[in-house]
């Protein structure tokens, strides 16, 4: 049977310098926040970063792994300014910004295999303005000018999902699947992180398929690693931890700040990592956040 | 003595933004404009689908600050879901922009230069989407020149009625601005060529406050009625529908919606 179990060091060495990675979850929810902080931790660099952004975008940028940001919004949500992603922006970080929905026609197109799909979205706003941007001509009688959105192809997606067998079949069971899968189809190489890897027949898929987001085929790697989401929630596991975020925002007062930050919470492994944010049974214990 | 507070004249008129619209998807960004399309569904129109901010539609609308009732889920809004709404045009949002101006361009992405901001906000969200498809209002809890810009706001995130920005020079199909709510007036964009015009003044307010905070010039009709007061049953439902008290926080000290009792 395929064994794809590894651990999240073997995903950093699948990893190059220069590599365009897409980021699944969405701002505070579901990210792969393990495996962001092995990235961190790395010696990766001039990487181009892909993601609906939170505290993904906001390390990588703190940590200087981020040569080029492809992004619609950062945000931590109930803390509204990524303060990391905001200092690296105002630094001159270069950008490619979308739309929300332009973003996922990226993905969709470079799932599809297109060089780009068009859109309407961006019209009459400042995002024309960005050379990866053209526009292109209806060839049917409406003839309406379109802007193309190129295919947002990856070098790798980074995802989190609640549980996974060892062969890459998995089930994400938050109430919200994001854009995920357009990830996982959108790049060459799929690494998953999740909360638990158990035996294919507990995943009980017949009643769960509406929770397998893509095909097994697609994953390259599987991660066992639980509170692997955390600070950002992965419900209905557990909830983002709106304390640890006020923690992590301190982080970009000084660079001070920044290296107690990483030497508390980032350079460490697993263990003392779950132990320095409280121990399981405190997020376990996190309340759902209001909306 | 009036017996209404500002941030309860705001909701009863961001509410009037959704009273014809039919069965759509309402969306308030904020304590206030969700609150106001709580009370459309609540009065003016039922038919209305409301989301907890989160995925799900909640009838009656989920109040804020709370986490929704799963027992009053009527719908599925994910956001691959809320997208294919939106560009479907059944959805009429009131967002709360950085700045705005005279074309209803509006920003939350940057201040200062794109390429190295003086500051650095969110991004363009789903803005853009949203300014083209479906109806969009607007919501400015503090009306000033820093908010209503000169010339054009620092990124254009939504679309505005700017024919210079229009590919093939034609307005986007989609896009329609209904109203705009201040904490001293509502505006609208029914002026000429889609020029904003001060539609009503918030009791003891006069057009000379509002165009003096205002970084271009309001079309100032006539006649300008007064912003009407919340009626005791507005008033009623908004307690109800707010339980938890939030607008009493929207603004500083809670000031009274007619400000001359201030």
């Amino acid at each position: 049977m395929l064994d794809k179990r590894m651990t999240l060091d073997d995903v950093v060495d699948q990893l190059q310098d220069g590599m365009t990675i897409g980021i699944g979850g969405w701002a505070t929810r579901r990210k792969p926040m393990a495996l962001v902080r092995a990235l961190a931790r790395s010696r990766l660099k001039d990487l181009t970063i892909a993601a609906y952004g939170g505290p993904d975008v906001g390390l990588l940028a703190a940590t200087g792994k981020i040569r080029k940001l492809i992004f619609a919004f950062v945000s931590l949500d109930q803390i509204p300014i990524e303060p990391h992603f905001k200092a690296a922006r105002q630094a001159g970080l270069p950008v490619f910004e979308l739309d929300e929905g332009m973003f996922h026609w990226g993905l969709r197109a470079a799932a599809m295999r297109l060089p780009f799909l068009p859109t309407r979205v961006g019209i009459g706003t400042d995002l024309v303005d960005q050379p990866e941007l053209k526009t292109v001509k209806s060839p049917f009688d409406d003839g309406e000018t379109l802007l193309a959105v190129p295919a947002l192809r990856l070098d790798a997606a980074l995802l989190h999902v609640h549980r996974a067998d060892q062969q890459g079949a998995t089930l994400t069971l938050s109430p919200d699947p994001f854009f995920d899968e357009l990830m996982a189809r959108a790049a060459d190489k799929v690494f998953v992180t999740a909360e638990q890897v158990v035996p294919t027949a507990q995943l009980d898929m017949a009643a769960n398929t509406r929770f397998n987001l893509f095909e097994r085929a697609l994953v390259t790697g599987v991660v066992e690693a639980p509170f692997g989401a955390h600070p950002t929630s992965a419900a209905p596991d557990y909830q983002l931890d709106l304390d640890h975020l006020k923690t992590y925002a301190a982080s970009a007062a000084d660079a001070q700040a920044l290296d107690d930050y990483r030497a508390a919470f980032v350079e460490v492994d697993a263990k003392a990592y779950l132990a320095a944010v409280g121990g399981e049974a405190r997020l376990r214990a996190l309340s759902a956040p209001a909306y | 003595m009036s017996d209404y507070s500002l941030a309860e004249l705001l909701i009863t008129a961001a509410a009037q933004a959704w009273t014809n619209d039919g069965e759509v998807m309402a969306t308030g960004i904020g304590v206030l404009p969700r609150l106001g399309a709580s009370l459309a569904k609540a009065t003016t129109n039922p038919a209305l689908m409301l989301t907890d901010g989160e995925c799900l539609y909640t009838d009656p609308p989920t109040p804020p600050g709370r986490v929704a009732d799963r027992a009053q889920a009527e719908g599925w809004a994910p956001y691959d879901r809320t997208f294919s709404t939106l560009w479907g045009g059944r959805r009429h949002a009131m967002v709360g922009p950085v700045q705005i101006d005279r074309f209803g361009q509006a920003n939350i992405n940057l201040i200062g230069p794109k390429a190295a901001p003086k500051v650095a906000m969110l991004g363009v969200r789903g803005f853009p989407g949203n300014s083209i498809h479906h109806p969009n209002s607007f919501f400015f809890p503090a009306h000033n020149s820093r908010a209503f810009v000169a010339g054009e706001v620092d990124y254009v995130c939504m679309a505005g009625y700017n024919p210079a920005r229009y590919l093939d020079g034609r307005k986007p199909a989609g896009l329609d601005l209904r109203i705009i709510v201040t904490n001293l007036a509502v505006l609208d964009f029914q002026g000429p060529f889609h020029a904003i015009r001060v539609r009503s003044l918030h009791p003891g307010v006069g057009f000379d406050e509002v165009q003096d905070n205002t970084g271009f010039g309001l079309v100032r009709p006539d006649h300008i009625p007064t912003t009407a007061a919340p009626t005791a049953e507005q008033l009623a439902l908004i307690a109800a529908l707010d339980p938890q008290g939030a607008r009493k926080t929207a603004f500083k000290g809670d000031p009274p919606g007619d400000r001359r009792q201030a």
